[in-house]
């Protein structure tokens, strides 16, 4: 049982590594609005200016931060507002990490100032292009292992199954914001059973779709097209329920905040460093999995060639559903990942849908460790290019990739070739 | 609960801009979709271009908007041309991919601060088409039937956009019934069959892509004229999964399909938006319903849920022929 050999690794892990709880305080003061420190690692950031704007894009107000980095806007009304750091008030060479200055937020209670945070590149502040590098080389290798871990279902489940699932970014979304709401509300429990708990929902939610839908959409012999358009309708359908249900606010898991580590001239918070290392563990343990264990082999047979597999008495139903498991658990690893290391939002995993298809299409369509790789690349390139362009273009880089991939090896880096047409 | 007001309000969307906007985006996606089968998930890019075509050429060039308008379209070829080389000789779920890849991230690269000295970043482009609100001959509200009535500015964007989206339907139902659309159509029921009988099939779905990628500007370009504005917001993914639910519900590979799809997508949209509104008006709603933003987006989960059954049940649409549409990727 694949799903369940990954989640008994993953909780191992986990329990080893984190261990603590903190609790986010937000700030009380006088007059309901938006404040904030702007901070790049130690050193504030004065002069930025911050811009809110109610939810039909009128100018609220706005602020510049002072000496020691604090802004704050009074808005004097609870509502729906935009708040946008202007990025082009930042002092030269400070990047913003989060990919947009722009936060929907919704305030609720009166009298509350709620806080609104930025992350910056810390250690790309006055740093050498030789430092700045290695840093970003750090933050893409954190961003490229949650791009793999999240788009190794992607790309199995078209390996098994042909399907190309424009809902998998919603998976992602499911896991990491189910793992918010037991870590949170009601139910407050520590990051890593929440973490455990959302892994098993995920799994099953994955497998649940297979067996409740695309199981039975092949049965009617539905077209390739008509299934591409079912899971674009999916798409739109999870992202608004969960929107519905987590609301339009970036959250933050309960995790204890501690100072940053400096590895020379990288600067992390070690909640980064312990992401990145169980990513890696959870990859090796996948790939252990495919390699070593009736199922992997399975699955990757039945990618391989599916009618040749069915054909030497592999139950291919049951792969398929385990792979759609899989899946569902691994998408919820990579959201909590992406949450953990920035925060949790009902968009986030659409965002990272992009980036998971250059990661498959540059891996090969249909290989689990294609994704991986590919996956890793684009998450170093995208983040790489922030020490030359602008960070706001990063993303970019994925596309350009993408589409060079296209022209020149369209199966991939470990795909193999075919007649396409 | 105020019945006729939703009915009206739902009617006036029907008829209005915003619908033959859509139809316009519909008839391009019928083109590709429906006519030669391929896949395209970024017609709110093509739209895109379309109006930013227009806008940075008289914000930023300085040109007429007259002079202007027409780059919408070279912008619309300039897209289709750049996604379709790459993508048209491999299998149909990369050209999928690359679409909705590449307008989204064209959509980022538009508002980034980056780029803003020509496209106006978040705030976007302001005051395009002044020339054309001038020419408006209507003033105050035109009164149809009863409450249904539309601003004059409305009226007269209206007007243009509709007769734009008649004599597209002419175009697009002329060509198809043209040895060049047979062509297409055998595309999408046989690749194979058709490269067997010599025709260069990845250059008549190029061809294909530019059409419907050129009406889909076509419609972004109407946009513009009506808004006199340009911001990239509207063009966000959502755009094109409203656009096919558009189609499928007027029934793919038709001639009014994509027109009746659309008026009737806006329709349903707008009367169910307005009835849950209302009944949350009422206190009839559950709590965390009650807010305009939840209720809208409620609507937005219905949309999805539309295209999930109507692909699954009833794929050929309200009015479109079940034979047509047994296609495969």
């Amino acid at each position: 049982m694949a799903a369940r050999q990954v989640t008994r690794l993953l909780t191992t892990l986990v329990l080893t590594a984190l261990l603590t709880l903190g609790v986010a305080v937000a700030a009380l003061a006088e007059g309901e609005g938006f404040a904030g420190t702007l901070m790049a690692g130690e050193d504030p950031i004065p002069g930025a200016e911050v811009v809110v704007r109610d939810a039909d894009g009128n100018e609220v107000g706005r602020a510049t931060s002072a000496e020691d980095g604090s802004w704050a806007v009074i808005t004097d009304s609870t509502g729906q507002y935009q708040v946008e750091l202007l990025t082009d008030t930042l002092p030269d060479g400070v990047e913003l990490t989060d990919a947009s200055p722009i936060r929907d937020v919704r305030l609720t209670i009166g009298g509350l100032q709620l806080q609104i945070r930025y992350d910056f590149d810390e250690a790309v502040v006055g740093a050498s292009t030789g430092d700045k590098l290695v840093q970003n080389l750090f933050s893409g290798l954190k961003t490229g292992l949650i791009i793999a871990i999240a788009a190794v279902g992607l790309s199995l489940i078209f390996g098994t199954t042909g399907l190309i699932n424009f809902a998998h970014g919603e998976l992602v979304t499911f896991g990491a914001v189910t793992a918010w709401f037991l870590n949170t509300a009601g139910l407050e429990l520590p990051i890593v059973l929440a973490v455990l708990g959302a892994v098993i929902i995920g799994g099953a939610f994955g497998g649940l779709q297979e067996w409740g839908m695309f199981a039975r959409l092949r049965k009617r012999r539905v077209s390739g097209f008509q299934f591409l358009t079912v899971t674009i309708g999916l798409s739109l359908l999870y992202q608004s329920t969960l929107r519905l249900w987590f609301g339009n606010s970036f959250e933050d898991y309960v995790i204890e905040q501690r100072p940053p580590l400096e590895i020379g001239p990288i600067l992390t918070p070690p909640k980064d460093v312990v992401v990145m290392v169980l990513a890696l563990l959870v990859l090796l343990g996948v790939a252990a999995m495919l390699q070593l264990t009736r199922m992997g082999k399975a699955m990757r047979a039945v990618a391989d060639n599916r009618d040749l597999a069915e054909a030497s008495g592999i139950d291919v139903s049951r792969v398929i559903l385990m792979v759609w498991v899989l899946g569902g658990s691994l998408a919820t690893v990579g959201g909590v990942f992406q949450g953990i290391t920035g925060n949790v939002h009902y968009l986030n995993g659409f965002k990272l849908l992009l980036l998971m298809f250059a990661a498959i299409i540059l891996g090969g369509l249909g290989s689990a460790y294609g994704a991986i790789v590919g996956g890793i690349a684009v998450g170093i390139t995208s983040e790489v290019s922030v020490v030359w362009v602008s960070s706001e273009l990063k993303e970019v880089w994925a596309l350009l990739i993408l589409i060079g991939v296209l022209l020149v090896r369209p199966q991939g880096i470990l795909g193999r070739a075919e007649r396409l047409g | 609960m105020d019945f006729s007001l939703i009915f009206t309000s739902a009617l006036r969307e029907a008829f209005g801009t915003q619908a033959a906007y859509y139809a316009l985006l519909v008839i391009g996606l019928n083109v590709h979709y429906g006519y030669t089968g391929l896949l395209n998930f970024g017609q709110a890019g093509f739209a895109m271009v379309g109006a930013y075509g227009v806008g940075i050429m008289v914000t930023w060039a300085g040109w007429s908007l007259w002079a202007a308008l027409p780059m919408g379209l070279v912008g619309g070829l300039l897209f289709a041309l750049l996604l379709g080389l790459p993508t048209l000789r491999l299998r149909g779920d990369y050209f999928a991919i690359t679409t909705i890849a590449a307008s989204e991230i064209l959509r980022r690269v538009i508002r980034s601060s980056w780029a803003s000295d020509v496209t106006g970043g978040t705030s976007g482009l302001g005051d395009v088409a002044p020339e054309f609100t001038r020419l408006n001959p209507f003033d105050g509200r035109v009164k149809l039937v009863g409450q249904w009535s539309y601003f004059g500015s409305d009226v007269w964007s209206g007007l243009w956009t509709w007769a734009v989206v008649l004599l597209v339907t002419l175009l697009v139902w002329l060509l198809m019934r043209s040895p060049w659309g047979r062509v297409l159509r055998a595309i999408r029921e046989d690749e194979d069959a058709a490269r067997s009988l010599g025709k260069n099939v990845v250059s008549f779905k190029l061809q294909s892509l530019v059409l419907g990628g050129m009406i889909g500007s076509l419609g972004g370009i109407m946009l513009t004229l009506q808004r006199s504005s340009v911001i990239d917001q509207v063009f966000e993914p959502r755009t094109t999964f409203f656009a096919y639910a558009a189609l499928i519900l007027g029934g793919a590979a038709t001639t009014f399909g994509p027109i009746i799809g659309s008026m009737l997508f806006w329709f349903l949209f707008t009367a169910s938006t307005q009835f849950l509104r209302e009944m949350a008006r009422q206190g009839w709603m559950p709590g965390f319903l009650e807010s305009s933003d939840s209720t809208g987006t409620l609507v937005l989960a219905m949309v999805g849920l539309l295209i999930v059954l109507l692909t699954v049940f009833r794929p050929q649409g309200v009015f479109g022929d079940r034979q047509e549409l047994l296609l495969d990727g």
